[in-house]
């Protein structure tokens, strides 16, 4: 057991917690996380490394920790690549180590470690690239099989999530000291404030250093003194475990909410709140970078700052005796905090010349040894952590002799600190590289702006290199009032970006850069080598920083080995770019409630209930869902299609075509703006009658058709497709408001407001006179509309056809639209009414050759390529695709024309989309676009846009089935049946 | 995610509640037009890394269509107005004059 006497800030040592790792007990206690339970309970080695499977432990404290990646829970709570440092401690907690066969310590593809030299930079680039069939088929199957991290899920996972929206005029990142004094500043001037921190623990770094002095009281008395006050004010909201993931433009910031994390979830687990806010404040701090030596991978080599952290926030000892490699003041902190918890520090490796300061004094007062101008040159370990280290001076060039052996079992690495400038680049500040402190800091000079060209965030504290006490809260307080600090100062850093490991050249081992994806110095120095000297090249090159902890730990160093290898200055190499989220969210919160029903929001029509009692099988339509067909008892799907197609071939049939768009345009000049609008006359219409009208775009191709009806002088009802309703109006709307604005129109869409039912068969008119009502139906010619009421009900009646049958579409108020439809299904048994789904709709317009807009057309094809020039008129000056009508490429011959295809063999349906052959059977000359067995027929049909078509009638073409078989068809009118439209004029 | 003002129903809101519609200002030729002229309104825009005059609908709100100034690298907004101008208002040109020129 490692964990100490006493201490631990956060741990409550008279609660017990009981948990498994790899299917063993532990027990830790309340206030742990998951990395220092485990390291309480001496496990060292937790995860496998990504590409050579190297034993792995523990690297930090916190969310940039690189290594300690775990898959939590299991069954459909299961949860793979979570942060062991990240995961407070609950009872009954199960995790299981990712990336390791068959266990983590006996794991079978540390084999690649071996063969590592095998694996240079590139390799796969360079490995798998002949023979070309091969990556899709060998080699990527087989690569895949051995990347990856954690298993994906494989149930619905039963935990809700939700978005939140929120508005604040400062947002604040960070609770550590600097975010604190910000919100508290800010509150107390009467913002609105959110302040959020992403542990679980107000306080920062200032709960671990906690030697300074603040407005006369301690660290700990001053953090808990800005809560309560903060707690107290009714315009500061703030939330624990709540991590500010992106800043995007305009003051528009992502929070992540763990709410359900370290505990049995009520109500959502994570929320993701959406925040508009006027200025955000980054008090996001420091991390510390590792320093990269031959073998600083060993479980038990970690950030110096993480070691304080475990033994004084937790009363946990990584090690017994601790080798401190340091390149600042700040890492004897953690040298001095071992020794008070009665650990050994078994050296303090200084890069530094001649440190001096209140801290190295402090050191040296209690008796640890200091050496200075040394580093760790070599490190002997195995999966059970280190044993011993190599120093070496570094103060003799790279041309070195290794020289004092010391047994350790941890090693604390204080390679300086970063600045985390996520926030500010998130939303295009800028940064720049600091060389007198070795860090990249916001640039003052270059925020990122809001929309007033104002910058909007802001960063402070750590965020902006403060390194002590004093200076962030000197930073935090900005104009204000500053508050009295006392505390240590601190010396220059002296940082180390590579630490050779023997003799010249010093690249023998690894010293790795990038924990997550195994990029080492080497990999770095090889990319410069070859060529990929941008650091944007360097990164996808090595995948240096491409890991989920996003180069958090390794990025900087990288860039500086990067800088050395081309002699550059570190500020001319530059750094890539920092994007969001900060740390990786949940798939879960990304989704939030917008799944199962809430996915997307379904249309339905007054009658689907009705549908849905009568065994309808809907189908998609848009938004829509309509009935397909409708099952009676078991039949098979062709047996119902079949059946509906006969009824409005010999009976009458009803249809629900509620789901037409149906389009109000109103006004003085609304026959003028419909003829700009469709490529056929609209202003001749007369009052009471009905015009088909085609809709192009300003390309010339076909984008919706419908039956346009006059309601009245100043009045059109414009029918649109069903899918294309919101889309047709908004298209008239922008003609309306920013082309044509004089003319007075006005538009409204009523899809909604009306239901509309196709009555349509022989039979169709004896129906409808038996209805109590004042409309002549027999009197009502062909596209003529009729206003009136039906058994009391308010009906429009249009006597229109898509089906080649006498027809009559009714259109009533959604109210009535049961009560019609059952008043119709139940005044015609005799007359063998019954209703029909879209699939026979299909087929019965297909048989009459009626195009329909998504079929025949894919937004390359004008009405003259659909045999439809009759609808373009000649007399109109102008209307929309008139002139793109007229250019070469849609005038030209051989442009795919709509015709019939009639296979050989009658029984055989060609497959939809199915290529015709040109002659030499090299190339597609066209496509199918429609296709069915048609029952009224009997036999099947087909639709398709073939090059020259019209002129290539009872010609026989070959179509493509597969990458052997081709059947024979032969070109015909698209018009199967009732060539000559006898049918619908009765 | 850009914050917008509609100046036709006032409503100041997220970017997701509007839709963009491309560059502005853009005259649609006569029926007659050359084939040059009609290809250069059907298919040339401007792409600048500057300030950009383009159409907007506040297509989950009002409905309207309204004109931007903005500027495409920094997203500064430098204001809104009617669809049916014919060019920016002179007041958001001197804003753009004077916010460009330091």
């Amino acid at each position: 057991m490692s964990r100490l006497a006493s201490g631990g800030a956060l741990i409550d040592r008279d609660t017990a917690i009981s948990f498994s790792f790899d299917g063993k007990k532990f027990r830790g206690v309340k206030g742990d996380t998951l990395a220092s339970a485990l390291l309480a309970n001496g496990v060292k080695l937790v995860n496998r490394s990504y590409k050579y499977h190297r034993p792995r432990g523990l690297v930090t404290s916190g969310p940039e920790e690189p290594n300690a990646l775990v898959n939590l829970g299991s069954g459909n709570r299961h949860e793979p690549n979570i942060r062991m440092t990240q995961i407070e401690l609950f009872d009954g907690l199960e995790a299981t180590s990712q990336n390791r066969w068959p266990s983590l310590r006996a794991d079978v593809g540390v084999l690649n470690a071996a063969a590592s030299r095998l694996y240079p930079a590139g390799f796969y680039y360079k490995t798998f690239i002949h023979p070309r069939a091969a990556w899709k088929h060998v080699f990527e199957p087989m690569i895949r099989r051995i990347a990856g991290l954690g298993r994906a899920p494989t149930e619905a996972d039963p935990d809700t999530y939700e978005h939140q929206y929120a508005f604040c005029d400062t947002l604040i990142a960070g609770g550590g000291p600097a975010g604190l004094l910000a919100a508290r500043r800010a509150g107390e001037a009467g913002e609105r404030v959110m302040l959020v921190e992403q542990t679980e623990r107000w306080g920062g770094r200032l709960l671990v250093d906690d030697d300074a002095e603040i407005e006369g009281k301690s660290a700990r008395d001053w953090i808990a003194e800005q809560v309560a006050a903060l707690e107290a004010m009714d315009n500061v909201v703030m939330r624990l475990r709540t991590c500010c993931s992106a800043a995007f433009d305009h003051g528009y910031a992502l929070l992540y909410e763990r709410r359900g994390d370290h505990t049995i979830p009520t109500g959502p687990r994570h929320r993701l709140w959406r925040v508009r806010a006027k200025q955000i404040v980054g008090a996001t701090g420091m991390i510390e970078r590792p320093i990269p030596f031959y073998g600083n991978d060993f479980p038990g080599v970690m950030l110096a700052s993480a070691v304080r952290d475990y033994v004084k926030l937790w009363g946990v000892a990584p090690g017994q005796d601790t080798v401190v490699y340091t390149t600042n003041d700040d890492g004897y902190r953690t040298a001095l905090a071992l020794h008070e918890a009665g650990c050994r520090v078994a050296a303090i490796l200084d890069s530094r010349a001649d440190p001096v300061g209140m801290l190295v004094e402090q050191a040296k007062a209690v008796g640890l040894i200091v050496m200075p101008s040394t580093g760790i040159g070599k490190v002997m370990g195995s999966k059970d952590g280190v044993r011993e280290v190599q120093t070496v001076p570094l103060d003799k060039g790279d041309d070195v002799e290794l020289g004092k052996r010391l047994q350790c079992d941890c090693i604390a690495m204080a390679g300086g600190w970063s600045p985390v400038v996520h926030l500010y680049s998130h939303s295009g500040g800028k940064v720049v590289w600091d060389t007198a402190q070795a860090m990249y800091r916001p640039d003052p000079e270059n925020p990122p702006r809001d929309r007033f060209g104002e910058p909007y965030v802001r960063l402070v504290g750590g965020a902006t290199g403060a390194l002590t006490t004093h200076d962030v809260l000197a930073s935090a307080a900005g104009e204000g009032a500053g508050v009295p600090v006392h505390c240590a100062a601190e010396q220059p850093a002296s940082p180390v970006w590579f630490t050779p490991s023997h003799g010249k050249a010093a690249l023998g081992g690894k010293h790795f850069l990038d924990y997550q994806n195994d990029v080492t110095v080497a990999d770095i120095r090889l990319a410069a080598r070859e060529g990929f000297e941008s650091v944007e090249h360097a990164k996808r090159y090595t995948t240096l920083g491409m890991a989920t902890d996003q180069g958090k730990l390794s990025n900087i160093n990288g860039h500086a080995i990067l800088a050395d290898t081309l002699g550059k200055a570190m500020a001319d190499v530059g750094t890539t770019t920092f994007r969001p989220p900060y740390t990786p969210i949940s798939m879960g919160v990304i989704a939030g409630q917008e799944k199962g029903l809430l996915f997307k929001p379904v249309r339905q029509t007054a009658l689907h209930d009705w549908h849905a009692g009568q065994g309808a099988e809907f189908e998609p339509v848009g938004d829509w869902r309509r009935p397909y067909r409708y099952q009676k008892g078991s039949e098979a799907r062709a047996h119902s299609i079949t059946r509906e197609i006969k009824r409005v071939r010999e009976a009458v049939g009803l249809l629900d075509a509620s789901t037409l768009g149906k389009i109000i345009v109103r006004g003085p000049d609304a026959g003028k703006f419909l003829d700009l609008m469709y490529t056929n006359m609209m202003s001749s219409l007369k009052p009471g009658k009905c015009r088909y009208g085609l809709m192009c775009n300003d390309n010339g191709f076909l984008m919706d058709d419908g039956v346009v009806a006059r309601l009245d002088e100043q009045t059109f009802l414009c029918h649109t497709t069903s899918g294309g309703s919101d889309r047709v109006h908004a298209w008239m709307e922008e003609w309306l408001q920013t082309e044509w604005f004089d003319l007075k129109v006005l538009t409204a869409n009523v899809t909604e407001q009306w239901s509309q039912f196709a009555v349509a068969g022989p039979n169709a008119r004896a129906l409808l006179e038996r209805m109590e009502g004042d409309i002549d139906f027999a009197g009502l010619p062909f596209m003529g509309f009729a206003d009136g009421t039906l058994n009391g009900m308010p009906v429009r009646v249009f006597r229109i056809s898509f089906s080649g049958e006498l027809s009559y579409e009714l259109a009533t108020p959604t109210s009535y639209a049961v009560s019609l439809w059952e008043a119709l299904l139940g005044a015609g048994d005799d007359l063998g009414v019954g209703p029909y789904g879209t699939e026979a709709l299909h087929v019965l317009r297909a048989e009459k050759g009626f195009i329909v807009i998504g079929d025949e057309t894919d937004g390359t094809v004008t009405p003259h390529d659909v045999g439809m020039s009759w609808a373009v008129s000649k007399k109109k000056e102008d209307f929309i695709g008139k002139r793109a009508m007229e250019r070469s490429d849609l005038t030209r011959a051989g442009r795919k024309q709509l015709v019939g295809l009639l296979t050989e063999d009658p029984k055989f349906v060609l497959p939809d989309g199915a290529h015709a052959l040109s002659a030499d059977g090299k190339r597609a000359i066209g496509h199918v676009t429609s296709t069915y067995h048609s029952p009224t027929i009997k036999r099947s049909i087909a639709m398709a846009l073939i090059e020259g078509g019209v002129d290539r009638m009872g010609e026989t073409l070959e179509i493509g089935i597969d990458r052997k078989t081709t059947v024979k068809a032969v070109i015909a009118s698209p018009v199967f049946y009732d060539k000559e439209g006898a049918r619908q004029n009765v | 995610m850009l914050l917008i003002q509609c100046p036709a129903c006032g409503v100041e809101a997220e970017e997701t509640e509007f839709a963009p519609g491309g560059e502005a200002h853009i005259l649609r030729p006569e029926p007659g037009c050359s084939d040059a002229d009609f290809a250069m309104y059907l298919f040339e825009r401007k792409n600048p890394r500057a300030v950009h005059y383009e159409r907007w609908r506040h297509a989950f709100g009002c409905g309207k269509w309204f004109h931007m100034a903005r500027h495409t690298h920094t997203l500064e907004i430098f204001g809104v107005y009617a669809a049916d101008a014919p060019e920016p208002p002179q007041e958001i040109k001197d804003r753009i004059a004077e916010r460009t020129a330091s």
